[in-house]
């Protein structure tokens, strides 16, 4: 067995949480420079301007990119042959407080749903424990903005509702948010699996890099085709009309039962934030 | 596009002179409050009690930043999406208020109160904080200091750019920026994917 602390959980934690709020990751960049130069509407090419503007200016003064700082989502990917001294999931939280402490970011939790008192230092973090084959751990955190997360949403379709109802059921997700997200968005969907399954997916298709296709040739293709769709619509950056609706859609899937196709859409903003370390 | 020079107090005169899509500079002082501390504004108004903060010919920013570095006035601060204040924002334009900047929709009371009273609705860029910040130069806390990032903050701001979303008459940029770009695809064909 590898032992793993528990301290140098936190620290990884810490150190992500304060870089994916303040540097976003190349892929995003890249792909909303592209963007711009193939935008055809001025005071959408203007926008996009300011938004790179924008993230130029939170990697040159290491400040938030966003105030939203999110809600601190954490993967864990544990490998079967380590072992964490200390409590793992005491540790992630450790790190968020710390990393939202020191590194000046929004704390934006409530401890109750309904009674709403702010927790204060950003915890609990959201944490998915994975475990997998091997001796290391792997992090990745992403925080999560609620404007975009707002506009999230689920459906458990018919199997006969087939292809064209999950086109249409992203389509919609997509018109329903219009402005509200930010847009540019990154479009996550799942696809399959439990009602849960399939809002889990959804938010880790948003890991995945903008730049990067399902693996499978037939959800490639998907994929292009409802990014197209999406730009077509019109919406545009902030809603104000334009081709850059969103950056892109990434699908993850899963078996499902023979009486359901779950489908869930989780919306992410153009600050759509991720990194991973390996301990 | 030219920029219209705004400067606070921000009347109803001066709220009806503007049009959807107009580009503004917005200069002066205005207020933060969002979700939490929109609802106790209201609380206070329905039991008929005083406000922390006068109302007349104001603007409001939804806005919740993060905390300042040492030596900055103000974290990032960009604005919160604009729907979750519909409950609310009626209520204060009969106050007085005359502006509101976010981002998204807003709903038909909105409306309406806006074109009762006199009042714009104004987009800032969402998820541009760190740029945004550079608009605000003095920033202090004047109420619900326990909500922490959603107390209501008075902001001195100098020509921070805000886009009238909604005007007094209750034209949209929404509907017709989208509007008008998709019918000048569909005339030059970009749009046949």
């Amino acid at each position: 067995m590898r032992e793993i602390s528990a301290q140098q959980i936190t620290e990884a934690v810490k150190r992500l949480c304060i870089h994916t709020n303040c540097h976003l990751s190349g892929d995003i960049k890249s792909r909303i420079a592209q963007c711009r130069e193939q935008e055809t509407w001025p005071q959408a090419k203007e926008i996009l301007e300011r938004i790179i503007e924008n993230y130029q200016i939170a990697d040159e003064q290491d400040q938030p990119v966003c105030q939203d700082t999110g809600a601190a989502c954490v993967f864990l990917k544990i490998g079967q042959e380590v072992h964490v001294t200390g409590d793992i999931t005491d540790a992630v939280n450790e790190g968020v407080r710390q990393g939202y402490s020191e590194g000046y970011l929004r704390k934006s939790v409530v401890r109750d749903p309904l009674r709403r008192v702010n927790t204060g230092d950003n915890t609990p973090a959201f944490i998915y424990y994975d475990l997998v084959p091997g001796d290391q751990i792997e992090i990745t955190l992403a925080p999560k903005g609620f404007g975009s997360e707002n506009m999230s949403q689920i459906k458990m379709l018919r199997p006969s509702d087939g292809l064209q109802g999950v086109k249409d059921f992203v389509l919609q997700a997509v018109e329903d948010a219009g402005p509200n997200p930010c847009p540019p968005i990154v479009v996550g969907v799942g696809i399959g699996g439990t009602f849960d399954k399939a809002a889990y997916l959804s938010k880790r298709a948003l890991l995945r890099s903008v730049e990067e296709r399902n693996a499978d040739p037939f959800y490639a293709e998907l994929e292009e085709e409802l990014l197209s769709a999406i730009n077509a619509l019109g919406i545009g950056p902030q809603g104000f009309g334009g081709r850059t609706t969103a950056l892109a859609v990434n699908i993850e899937t899963l078996p499902t039962h023979i009486a359901g196709l779950p489908v869930a859409v989780n919306i992410n903003c153009h600050v759509t934030r991720h990194k991973t370390e390996v301990l | 596009m030219p920029n219209i020079q705004i400067q606070t107090p921000f009347t109803p005169e001066d709220a009806r002179r503007l049009r959807s899509g107009d580009s503004c500079l917005i200069s002066g002082v205005i207020y933060t409050a969002r979700d939490a501390a929109h609802k106790r504004l209201c609380e206070l108004l329905e039991k008929g009690e005083p406000l922390p903060i006068d109302l007349k010919d104001s603007i409001i920013y939804f806005v919740g930043p993060t905390p300042a570095k040492p030596g900055q006035a103000i974290g990032s601060a960009g604005p919160t999406t604009s729907y979750r204040m519909d409950a609310y924002s009626p209520l204060l334009i009969a106050q007085g208020l005359t502006g509101m900047i976010g981002k998204g929709k807003r709903n038909e009371e909105v409306v309406s109160a806006m074109r009762e009273h006199g009042a714009v609705y104004f987009g800032a860029i969402g998820g541009c904080g760190a740029l945004l910040s550079k608009c605000i130069k003095k920033a202090e806390v004047v109420a619900y200091e326990d909500l922490g990032a959603e107390a209501i903050r008075r902001l001195e701001v100098e020509d921070f750019p805000a886009i009238v979303v909604i005007d007094s008459a209750g034209g949209n940029l929404y509907q017709t920026g989208r509007a008008a770009y998709l019918a000048e695809t569909r005339e030059s064909g970009m749009n046949a994917i």
